[in-house]
């Protein structure tokens, strides 16, 4: 179907057989077993608390490059503020941070984002008023001397969406106020994709789209797990889990209850993970199955 | 959303799925044929994207409207008139634009620039001895002010708020000798001390833009009058440097100088840009509509360049008046500047982010506080050269400078050409299309002798109109999902 032209419609397979070469290692690492390859992300007993209130106790996790970790949980579990300790935006009272190997201290967004830590919020973070290539640079603009490197911007711009397979709008000069649920959420993971990032962190990334949308959103997540990022995904939806996630951390009220593969849990299992902390032998009772 | 699908033999639908899925830029148009682009821009148009088109249909039926009802309204004279009569509000309204794009107000701007025209004025006319001229007490208070403003500017870097706060107190100081090019820096830079003073109250302490201009806005006032006291005028008439401002104009050759310098740099730079942007395989409009629009804007600058140099004294014999009034490049060169700032710069880009969405501005990494307090010493600075245009074009500063209607007319001239009130949406090219309607307004109703209260009336229901132009423009376009 596909080869003499590389550009336009035809780009599908083409733009797939592309990027695991492109960024090796990650795609080698899914033929292997994955769950040997060394975690780029790990936190090792992590507590954090608000005051009085203690919202993570020992809390484990480990995100290694080319899987998808879904991390779930009832509401207050402290998803969120797992998500907020990893981007530097809350210090953490105890406990380890491990980037490739390395103890390391995140103490802001900044920081975090140096080390390749980006996350994709629930509310888009995105302005309307500005084109995608705009949105996509934002805060983080190419040029000299305060100037602005539209011709560079909008290159790498398309550049990403492009290896991304991204399905987008006309043009990359698009107004964001008139794309769809799924485009945007795509322009702000596409965002976090653009800086050359080691994990992405994407907050219900699901939630508020329809279900075309949400297979476009599920897709795009797949292919940063393939493009060999590490990938965390907070759901709700059991459904969305079950079809990327190679693996599944439930918190419940501030524990890590669990961190298993996707493939040996089934969808009752992570339910009563998530609302009673254990289902038959995993989870609770038996807490040195939550470390895997 | 894509045409890959339809294109897509309808057989094959698997190959149809995927290639929809994953159908990757090819559908990425960069470039449009011109029919397409007309079309984009009448769907852009009819989702609520008007930009200054209102405006611009205002302005023609104003035009019109007047051209036929009063005889002198289209002659020369009256143009160029117009022209400075419109300088001032129309310069006020270019920095109130930095303000309204974040979505914020500055009410004070009017009576702020009151205060760096009156103490411009003082300087003149007290022959460099400030001190003497205000009291000791307003003496030292301007002082303080301008040490905290240098202060806050330096504290938030914005660094050209701080030089020029610093240049303030530095002439305040040094006492230097009357001289109209100090005199004029004087009131930009005072401007600016107001501007930071402004700017962060609103932006570190947090009150709302609108209760500290409103409340500055009283302050001023009662500034200004201090200043010149009650009932009094500072005259700068004498003055052939601070009185030519706004009410001479450019010699024949310097004129066309003009019209080549701006029409050809413009020209320039867009063309330059465009073709630059095709052969890079950037998003480009049609070179035909690109064509159109520099060529047509090179001509009506060719056109209204012949007319004002043609002699328009109304003895023509006696005395000879024409020539581009100073106030068409003193405007010029701030749309230039602005436009800039805002098109081509990172804090141009950051001042439109904040506006759009200040969260996802702040999660970015953008500084906000410091944008939204540098837009309103922005705003500040350049009303204040607007005060030295609508000064200079009267001649003197009375104690109600910059009060009454200059404000709101100010604020009217930016809305009306399309800068929304809610922010993030605005250029600078429309308050200079919203001043001309503005302007328009009070001066036909003027000549065909409507009394002061109508030409209010008037004025309020075009200001009105054209409010709930971007209020239902901006509802058609949440509609559209434009």
């Amino acid at each position: 179907m596909a080869d003499p032209d590389p550009r336009p419609g035809p780009a599908a397979a083409a733009s797939h057989a592309r990027h695991p070469t492109a960024t090796g290692a990650g795609s080698d690492s899914l033929e292997k077993t994955p769950m040997t390859e060394q975690p780029i992300l790990e936190l090792r007993g992590i507590n954090k608390s608000f005051g009085p209130v203690h919202v993570l106790h020992d809390v484990d996790l480990v995100i290694r490059p080319g899987e998808v970790t879904a991390l779930v949980g009832d509401n207050g579990a402290g998803k969120s503020t797992v998500v907020k300790c990893i981007a530097g935006i809350h210090g953490i009272d105890s406990g380890e941070v491990l980037f490739n190997g390395e103890p390391v201290h995140i103490s802001g967004p900044r920081e975090a984002a140096d080390y390749g830590i980006e996350v994709v919020y629930q509310d888009l973070a995105l302005c309307d008023n500005l084109d995608i290539v705009q949105n996509m640079f934002l805060g983080r603009e190419r040029g000299k001397h305060g100037l602005l490197d539209e011709t560079d911007m909008e290159q790498a711009a398309r550049e990403t969406l492009a290896s991304l397979s991204v399905r987008t709008v006309k043009s990359v000069r698009t107004l964001v106020a008139s794309l769809s649920g799924g485009q945007r959420q795509t322009v702000a993971i596409a965002k976090a994709v653009l800086w050359d990032s080691k994990v992405v962190l994407l907050d219900e990334p699901t939630a508020a789209l329809g279900v075309a949308q949400t297979r476009q959103v599920l897709d795009l997540v797949r292919r940063l797990a393939d493009q060999g990022l590490g990938v965390v995904l907070i759901s709700h939806n059991m459904n969305d889990v079950f079809e990327v996630a190679d693996n599944v951390a439930t918190l419940f009220l501030g524990r890590m209850v669990a961190q298993l593969p996707t493939k040996s849990l089934t969808n009752t299992q992570v339910v009563e993970l998530i609302t009673a902390g254990r289902s038959g032998d995993i989870g609770l009772a038996k807490p040195e199955v939550a470390t895997v | 959303m894509t045409d890959t699908p339809a294109a897509a033999p309808p057989s094959d639908q698997k190959q149809a799925a995927q290639d929809q899925a994953v159908a990757d830029f090819g559908i990425d148009t960069t470039r449009r044929t011109t029919g397409q682009a007309v079309r984009d821009y009448v769907d852009r148009v009819r989702g609520g994207e008007l930009g200054s088109l209102p405006a611009l249909a205002g302005l023609i039926v104003l035009v019109i409207l007047f051209g036929l009802s009063s005889s002198t309204f289209l002659g020369l004279n009256n143009i160029a008139n117009l022209l400075a009569q419109a300088a001032g509000i129309t310069i006020i309204a270019m920095g109130l634009v930095f303000v309204l794009l974040l979505g914020e107000i500055d009410l004070s701007a009017g009576t702020g620039s009151g205060v760096a025209a009156a103490v411009m004025a003082l300087h003149y006319v007290k022959g460099g001895n400030l001190q003497a001229g205000m009291g000791d007490t307003v003496f030292y208070a301007f002082v303080i002010g301008g040490l905290v403003a240098i202060g806050v500017a330096v504290w938030q870097r914005i660094w050209f708020g701080a030089v020029l706060s610093a240049v303030a107190v530095l002439i305040l100081l040094l006492g230097v000798p009357a001289n109209p090019w100090i005199e004029m820096l004087l009131a930009v830079c005072v401007g600016s001390v107001i501007g930071c003073l402004t700017g962060v109250m609103i932006s570190k302490i947090g009150i709302p833009s609108f209760v500290v201009t409103l409340a500055l806005f009283l302050a001023w006032g009662g500034v200004i009058l201090k200043l010149i006291g009650d009932g009094g005028t500072l005259s700068i008439s004498q003055d052939p440097v601070l009185f030519g401002v706004a009410n001479n104009n450019l010699s024949t050759v310097g004129s066309w100088l003009l019209f080549v310098i701006f029409a050809g740099g413009y020209a320039a730079v867009v063309l330059f840009r465009h073709f630059g942007r095709v052969r890079r395989g950037l998003v480009a409009q049609p070179t035909s509509l690109m064509m159109i629009k520099v060529g047509a804007l090179v001509v009506l600058g060719a056109v209204a360049t012949y007319l004002l140099t043609v002699n328009r004294s109304p003895n023509p014999d006696r005395v000879t008046i024409a020539g581009v009034p100073y106030v068409v490049p003193i405007v010029l060169v701030l749309l230039v500047a602005g436009t800039f700032v805002l098109d081509r710069t990172k804090y141009g880009r950051h001042i439109y982010a904040v506006g759009g969405s200040a969260e996802a501005a702040r999660r970015a990494g953008i500084n906000v506080p410091k944008i939204r307090m540098s837009v309103f010493v922005i705003a500040s600075t350049v009303s204040a050269v607007g005060a030295i245009v609508y000064s200079s074009k009267v001649g003197s500063v009375d104690p109600n400078a910059g009060g009454g209607n200059v404000l709101l007319f100010a604020v009217g001239a930016a809305v009306i050409g399309g800068t929304s009130l809610f922010g993030g949406k605005g250029r600078l090219s429309n308050a200079i299309i919203g001043g001309f309607v503005i302007q328009i307004v009070s001066n036909g109703l003027g000549l065909i002798g409507a009394p002061a209260a109508v030409v209010s009336i008037v004025t309020g229901a075009v200001l009105l109109l054209a409010a709930s132009v971007d209020a239902l423009s901006r509802r058609r376009a949440k509609a559209t999902g434009h």
